[in-house]
């Protein structure tokens, strides 16, 4: 049962507050009795709340409540900002719990070696390689004219794997694409998708540099790195007042800042909700 | 004990009429022999009445108005055959391959199943209709008198016990040389006639004695089966199956649309003849037959987004065979699923050159058992995910879309796309890797490849790169705030594509915050390349 209901966008002009049932029953009255004599076209009814599913992070599903199903999420933020292995960590969920799943990859940039790394099950994930036959130029530094090719694909396959449906998460990565062409997709295409996952149990999350989606998107998180974790040299101590040699220095990860810039799962907070997570080198 | 017959008349025309059922209404006669000696083989009801008769020279055939000829196909006589012993093979396995147009079964035991003797003949004749045969179907208690009342009579026709010598009596004697062209049939149709013996009750009312003396145990053995009394077992055949549609077109076919309309048609029989079977298929092999030596020009412009053609323009096809086959995941039994694959792989691969023939053969398997667990995740379904993944591969190529298999080498890049398919649960396991079950805290940097590599140009200092520039990528350059490594791997040294690299991971700012590169300096060829982005 929902434990919070939000009215549906025909009366409501604040989405993101959930109001008092009696509130429905008194509008509803009100317009019975000062026009009586016209038929509604639709009756006022609430919209559940959708089903939330691990995002693959815990602190992230402390803050946004975990992924919902049959909406869109949108994941932006910079590069290096975390956002791929959010996907990963998304990807690796989903697989976990036996759900089929898609990655719609605009700029081929998917790395098997760590989704191997972090345990996706690729028998459960289907990838599409966007994007045109191997040329002599790099495929991100076409003109922009590849780059809407490469979109405009994408949305395409968006829209069979959406209509084909039994995906428990449909993953479209345009986090390589410049913003400038990755905002040129019409909002009517976002809308299209967000309706097509409405009612499925598909979780339909999107990768972008910075907001797309707008208003289509019930979920909007926004990553950013926050500092770099490095392995302190173990001998430190024995080169004081030496540069560090480089092969003694590690990657481990980096600490990545997630925020809630929009959510209709649930009740809008007062001020940013944001958490902390690090991920980790992948060993080997 | 009871038997049912199943005979198709004029079943060299019922075999072109699977092919072109369109023509059921019209006029058909069949030419069989070498040009110019063509005759007149068989015809339908439409062309005797129009007086053709077999035999007639092909010029004489073609002065009747609104009369359609075709060749005979064996081909499609055989693989009419085929469907026919099907039809009668899903409803026992005790079937006599009597002729070509006849199949004998035997009943034994039937009645229970599928309820008395009317109803079974007329679901046999029901069958039959839907594999594109229309048949004559008689049930008696011995199997030569059920084949001769099948032979005489259209339509269903059951023997009542008792009846059999009234039933036979009213058959022309013609009845008992159907289909025999040997001498000695022959002549004795022609002695019958000079006797002035008509109708099979004649036959069986002459003396034994005095038939044997002048016809020998032949004119015996034809008394018998005109009153209805011989008795033989059943010669039940087992035919391997083979689930295979041919048709061989008038005129060539250049467009995709009126051949996808042929494949309907055939992929329609096949899938009844394996539900006959209770079977289903996971593999379709297209075979066609190419006309060698076509001009381009010879095509309207307008036909050239659909020609079958488009592949090899204005060059005349090499080879006269084509063939294409389609492998799915899991079995499947869906004609039209079966087309759409079938219509988005020749859009892909078109075949050069006009078609002569089509051959479609189904590799029967068993049907996939497909009982979903309560509580489990729902999935894809495997037509409509067939037909989805032919259409993103049409889109973006068949190598870009699948699922992904890690190959055993540390090579980088060492992974190959294979085809996507839903597997059972209980069967599938992890990709393999080593490090067993992750916890959710342990989230792993993921690294963004950048495919091809970007060549960059590097400053070193002191055995460290310090500065990076891109011609292609300028935002990604400057000045290099954070080094690791180099970290050397290195492999197939004994082979012609050994690899040998130093990588290291370097930060640098770019326009918002500071961003992680993966930089790696390849030893055999020098050049710097920038492989991905840690994100």
């Amino acid at each position: 049962m929902a434990s919070s209901p939000i009215f549906s966008s025909l009366t409501v002009s604040r989405p993101f507050f959930a109001a008092p049932s009696s509130n429905l029953f008194s509008a509803e009255a009100l317009l019975k009795r000062s026009l009586p004599n016209v038929v509604p076209a639709s009756r006022l009814a609430v919209r559940p709340t959708p089903e939330l599913v691990s995002s693959g992070i815990s602190q992230v599903d402390v803050i946004a409540g975990g992924f919902p199903r049959g909406c869109l999420t949108e994941v932006c933020g910079p590069n290096s900002s975390g956002r791929t292995s959010l996907l990963l960590a998304a990807l690796l969920a989903a697989t976990r719990r036996a759900e089929v799943c898609a990655l719609v990859d605009v700029s081929d940039a998917f790395d098997p070696a760590s989704a191997a790394s972090a345990g996706v099950d690729f028998q459960k994930l289907l990838w599409v390689r966007c994007g045109e036959k191997q040329t002599s130029s790099p495929r991100r530094h076409r003109e922009p004219e590849k780059n809407l090719d490469c979109i405009e694909q994408a949305l395409r396959v968006t829209d069979l794997l959406l209509q084909s449906g039994g995906f428990g998460l449909v993953a479209i990565d345009l986090a390589d694409e410049p913003f400038n062409i990755a905002r040129r997709i019409p909002l009517a295409s976002w809308f299209r998708f967000q309706r097509a996952v409405e009612h499925t149990s598909t979780v339909l999350l999107v990768i972008t540099p910075a907001p797309c989606a707008q208003s289509c998107a019930a979920l909007l998180l926004k990553m950013q790195a926050e500092s770099l974790e490095k392995k302190p040299p173990a001998f430190s101590s024995q080169f004081s007042g030496c540069d560090i040699p480089a092969h003694a220095e590690l990657l481990q990860g980096f600490e990545t800042r997630t925020e809630v810039l929009r959510s209709r799962t649930a009740r809008k907070p007062g001020r940013s909700v944001s958490e902390t997570f690090t991920t980790k080198a992948a060993a080997g | 004990m009871s038997f049912a017959c199943i005979f198709v008349p004029e079943f060299s025309v019922q075999a072109l009429l699977r092919a072109e059922p369109n023509l059921r209404m019209q006029a058909l006669a069949v030419l069989e022999g070498k040009t110019p000696l063509q005759k007149v083989f068989a015809m339908n009801e439409y062309a005797r009445a129009a007086g053709v008769e077999c035999g007639m020279s092909k010029l004489e055939a073609e002065t009747c108005s609104d009369l359609m000829l075709r060749e005979r196909s064996l081909e499609q006589e055989s693989a009419a055959h085929a469907a026919l012993l099907d039809c009668a093979q899903s409803f026992t396995p005790r079937v006599e391959d009597t002729a070509p147009d006849t199949v004998i079964l035997d009943l034994a035991g039937m009645k229970s199943l599928f309820g008395p003797l009317h109803k079974i003949a007329r679901d046999l004749m029901r069958r039959a209709s839907e594999i594109g045969l229309e048949t004559s179907v008689a049930v008696a208690d011995n199997p030569d008198t059920a084949t001769l009342v099948a032979r005489g009579f259209s339509g269903v026709t059951v023997v009542p016990d008792g009846k059999v010598e009234e039933q036979l009596g009213s058959l022309s004697v013609e009845v008992l040389f159907a289909g025999k062209n040997d001498e000695e049939s022959v002549q004795l149709l022609e002695t019958f006639q000079r006797w002035g013996i008509r109708y099979l009750r004649e036959l069986a009312a002459l003396p034994d004695i005095a038939l044997s003396e002048r016809l020998g145990e032949h004119g015996l053995f034809l008394q018998k089966l005109a009153q209805g009394k011989t008795a033989r077992t059943l010669a039940p055949v087992d035919p391997p199956l083979n689930f295979e549609e041919v048709i061989e077109v008038e005129h060539p076919l250049v467009l995709l649309e009126p051949l996808a309309f042929l494949l309907n048609g055939i992929l329609e029989q096949l899938c009844a003849r394996l539900s006959a079977h209770a079977l289903a298929t996971q593999e379709l092999r297209l075979e066609l037959d190419l006309v060698s030596g076509w001009r381009s020009e010879d095509e309207p412009d307008s036909n050239r987004s659909t020609s079958l053609r488009a592949g090899l323009r204005g060059r005349p096809s090499p080879h006269n065979h084509f063939s294409r086959t389609i492998r799915l995941p899991n079995p499947m039994l869906d004609s039209k699923t079966f087309l759409k694959l079938l219509q988005l792989d020749l859009k892909a691969h078109p075949p050069g050159a006009p078609i002569s023939k089509i051959r479609l053969i189904a590799e029967p398997a068993r049907p996939r058992p497909a009982q979903n667990g309560l509580f489990s995740p729902p999935s894809p379904e495997p037509e409509k995910l067939e037909l989805t993944l032919a259409r993103i591969a049409a889109i973006i190529g068949e190598d870009k879309v699948g699922s992904l298999q890690i190959l055993d080498t540390h090579r980088p890049e060492a992974f190959r796309v294979q085809r996507f398919g839903i597997h059972d649960p209980a069967k599938s396991s992890t990709n393999g890797n080593s490090h067993g079950k992750r916890s959710s805290d342990d989230l792993v940097t993921a690294l963004r490849i950048f495919r091809p590599p970007l060549v960059v140009t590097v400053m070193i200092r002191e055995g460290r790169p310090v500065h990076i520039h891109s011609k292609k990528r300028t935002e990604i350059g400057g000045e290099i705030l954070w080094t690791a490594g180099p970290w050397r791997s290195s492999g197939d040294w004994w082979e012609q594509d050994g690899w040998s690299r130093d990588e290291w991971d370097i930060a640098l700012q770019q326009e918002s915050a500071i961003a992680f590169f993966r930089l790696v300096h390849d030893l055999l060829s020098g050049r710097w390349l920038l492989e991905g982005s840690y994100d």
